[in-house]
């Protein structure tokens, strides 16, 4: 199998608080991986490493096995890309205006002719005619993700990195943010690497998945070798029911926390503490 | 606007041949929007060339519109048009350079704020709120006090507000780099900055004695009356390096307006832009200052009304701040000299006054939509 990204051994701490403590993993070329794990377990802050918006302490980071670091910061960008999971909007931009910015990393000041037809195509396969020329600020949740999604495949790089892109979308809208990703692996050959925090929607689309805890990989596989009920009790400290459909896609139905241990202080409103 | 859902069609092959009639439309509609864009410019520099025209007119020696335009060309022009030395006199040495000074300062401020509003992402950024005019301002009067009355002491000026503008700068993209800073903190802190050196360049005026004084009233505290043809060069020269150096950036301006996270994966590195156009910025802020003292509501307002009109492409934008700026300030300082006779009202009030009501007419209407649509 191809290797898109390698990560090994990979630390990184804010000040001294260690998020991601000797992390290895590997991504297949033309494959989604879905990075699973409970909030604080150093999702977010791994995707960053490896687009070096942040500078891990320790650890190598390959792409195509290229070091990231041997890349300049404008190459990298032409092979990875970054859907964040929101958007800062001081300025009310357009949607074009915002999906051009995705052409950054392949012109210069005047940009030409194909990169404002690249933007055209990408709005038209993502179905954003509609919204083209309006303010990205009034968009509702799922259409800004769409749109930030658009921006990083006018990249037109093979790995996108995608932060938690679902979250704050009503279901529908996951499914369709969802099945884009799913497609564009499938139909265009790009490489996908997202967090995640539902369980479900990582099984059902997901080639690989990754469980992350405590800034480490738990476990990793197929999405039926790893989200079992232990490995959910291990990670997530809830009790779950999976059950494996007959395509081996796994629906896991989670119904109660496991009190005890690391999880026996949760706080309720109010800020009563229940032990 | 709907929410509909587009399916993605099946066809694997999406050539650029795909009629799609909906997408023709809007893509129109975008080039359309550009077009009245530019338009747009070129009718504020219109309005200029004309305000210009207008303002010269203005005071007590009375001529008419073609006669200002005329005294204007003959000087490029000697050779087929000749005036009346006076109105050469009055027009080309008195009223035309402050005009252009008023243009320069109106311009410089204008991007100075639409570039910091851009690299600080915060709407509120200006060089007079975030401190810098004081900062420079603070910087002239030191060296006023402290011995430039000897000759070259002009750029000696400039260097020294230019020094005291940077400290500012660094000062405010040092605390905008904080964790947990926010768009209140960084405005607090500039207002904070901006009492300080107010406070110290009052402070200096009661060490300095009246050769001092004078020399601090015609530098930096004065108005738009300081300008003169022997400042005309150092202007362009510094305007001519730190323009295009912002243009230069402006791509990456667009970038920085929605995060540092977003600018670094497409390769930009935020930080870096941020130093280089807050000092480049900072200049210039600094050599307006030395010549025409702080004028505050101009930075703030014209890429407002700039982004309100023609949006936010810092391509175009950059330019429009500048050039609503121009028209704004040389149009406040008209009204401020004639207004009530003789008494020359100072520009910085005046530029508040017609520029609010203007400002407060375009938010309200500019804010459901964007203006053009």
């Amino acid at each position: 199998m191809n290797i898109k990204l390698l990560v090994e051994n990979l630390e990184f701490s804010y000040q001294s608080v260690p998020i991601l403590s000797g992390m290895c993993m590997d991504v297949p070329k033309g494959s989604l991986v879905s990075i699973l794990g409970p909030n604080g377990s150093g999702k977010s802050t791994f995707l960053k490493c490896v687009d070096r918006i942040l500078k891990p302490q320790k650890g190598v980071i390959l792409i195509d096995s290229e070091d990231i670091l041997s890349l300049g910061r404008m190459n990298l960008a032409k092979k990875i890309s970054y859907v964040p999971q929101s958007s800062v909007r001081v300025f009310p931009h357009s949607v074009f205006d915002v999906i051009l910015m995705g052409r950054r990393p392949h012109l210069g000041w005047m940009g030409s002719d194909y990169d404002e037809d690249r933007v055209w195509d990408v709005i038209e396969l993502l179905g954003l005619e509609d919204i083209a020329n309006h303010s990205f600020n009034e968009l509702s949740g799922g259409q800004q993700q769409k749109v930030l999604i658009a921006r990083a495949l006018v990249q037109d790089t093979e790995l996108m990195l995608l932060d938690e892109p679902t979250s704050n979308l009503d279901i529908w809208h996951q499914l369709d943010v969802m099945r884009i990703v799913a497609e564009l692996v499938s139909r265009q050959g790009i490489t996908a690497l997202m967090a995640v925090h539902d369980l479900n929607m990582a099984s059902r689309y997901s080639d690989r998945i990754i469980l992350m805890k405590d800034g480490i990989v738990h476990a990793s596989g197929m999405p039926n070798e790893v989200l079992t009920e232990e490995n959910i009790a291990d990670v997530y400290g809830v009790k779950a029911d999976v059950h494996v459909k007959e395509d081996g896609i796994p629906v896991i139905i989670p119904y109660q926390q496991i009190m005890g241990g690391e999880f026996k202080r949760i706080t309720v409103g109010n800020g009563v503490t229940v032990t | 606007m709907s929410d509909q859902y587009q399916p993605v069609p099946e066809t694997a092959d999406r050539g650029r041949m795909t009629v799609n009639e909906k997408l023709e439309k809007v893509r129109r509609e975008h080039s359309q929007l550009m077009g009245r864009k530019i338009a747009f410019i070129g009718l504020i520099v219109v309005i200029i060339i004309l305000a210009v025209g207008f303002i010269i007119t203005l005071g007590p020696l009375g001529m008419t519109i073609p006669q200002v335009y005329q005294t204007l060309l003959a000087r490029f022009f000697p050779q087929f048009i000749t005036m009346d030395p006076v109105f050469e006199q009055v027009v080309w040495n008195i009223r035309f350079p402050r005009i252009i000074g008023g243009i320069f300062a109106g311009f410089g401020f204008g991007i100075c704020g639409c570039v910091m509003q851009a690299v600080l992402k915060n709407p509120l950024a200006s060089p007079f709120t975030l401190g810098i005019s004081a900062g420079a301002h603070f910087g002239v009067a030191i060296a006023a006090v402290f011995g430039i009355a000897i000759v070259g002491g002009a750029y000696l000026l400039i260097v020294n507000a230019f020094l005291f503008a940077m400290l500012c700068s660094f000062f405010i993209v040092s605390l905008a780099s904080l964790k947990g800073a926010t768009s209140e903190t960084l405005i607090l802190a500039g207002i904070a900055v901006n009492y300080l050196f107010s406070s110290l360049s009052q402070l200096m005026a009661y060490f300095a004695n009246d050769e001092q004084l004078r020399l601090m009233s015609l530098w930096g505290m004065g108005d738009l009356s300081a300008f003169s043809w022997s400042k005309f060069g150092l202007f362009v020269g510094i305007f001519a390096i730190c323009t295009p150096i912002l243009l230069v950036k402006a791509r990456d301006l667009n970038l920085m307006t929605i995060g540092d996270d977003t600018a670094k994966s497409l390769g930009v590195d935020a930080n870096q832009v941020r130093m280089l156009t807050m000092m480049v910025s900072s200049m210039l802020v600094a050599t307006i200052v030395c010549f025409t003292g702080t004028i505050g509501f101009i930075g703030l307002v014209a890429p407002h009304m700039a982004r309100i009109l023609i949006g936010t492409d810092h391509r175009i934008l950059i330019p429009a701040s500048g050039i609503i700026g121009a028209c704004l300030l040389i149009c406040a300082d008209a009204v401020a000299m004639n207004i009530i006779g003789p008494t020359i009202i100072p520009t910085g009030i005046m530029t508040a006054l017609l520029g609010v009501p203007f400002f407060l007419y375009l938010v309200l209407k500019g804010k459901r939509k964007e203006f053009w649509q």
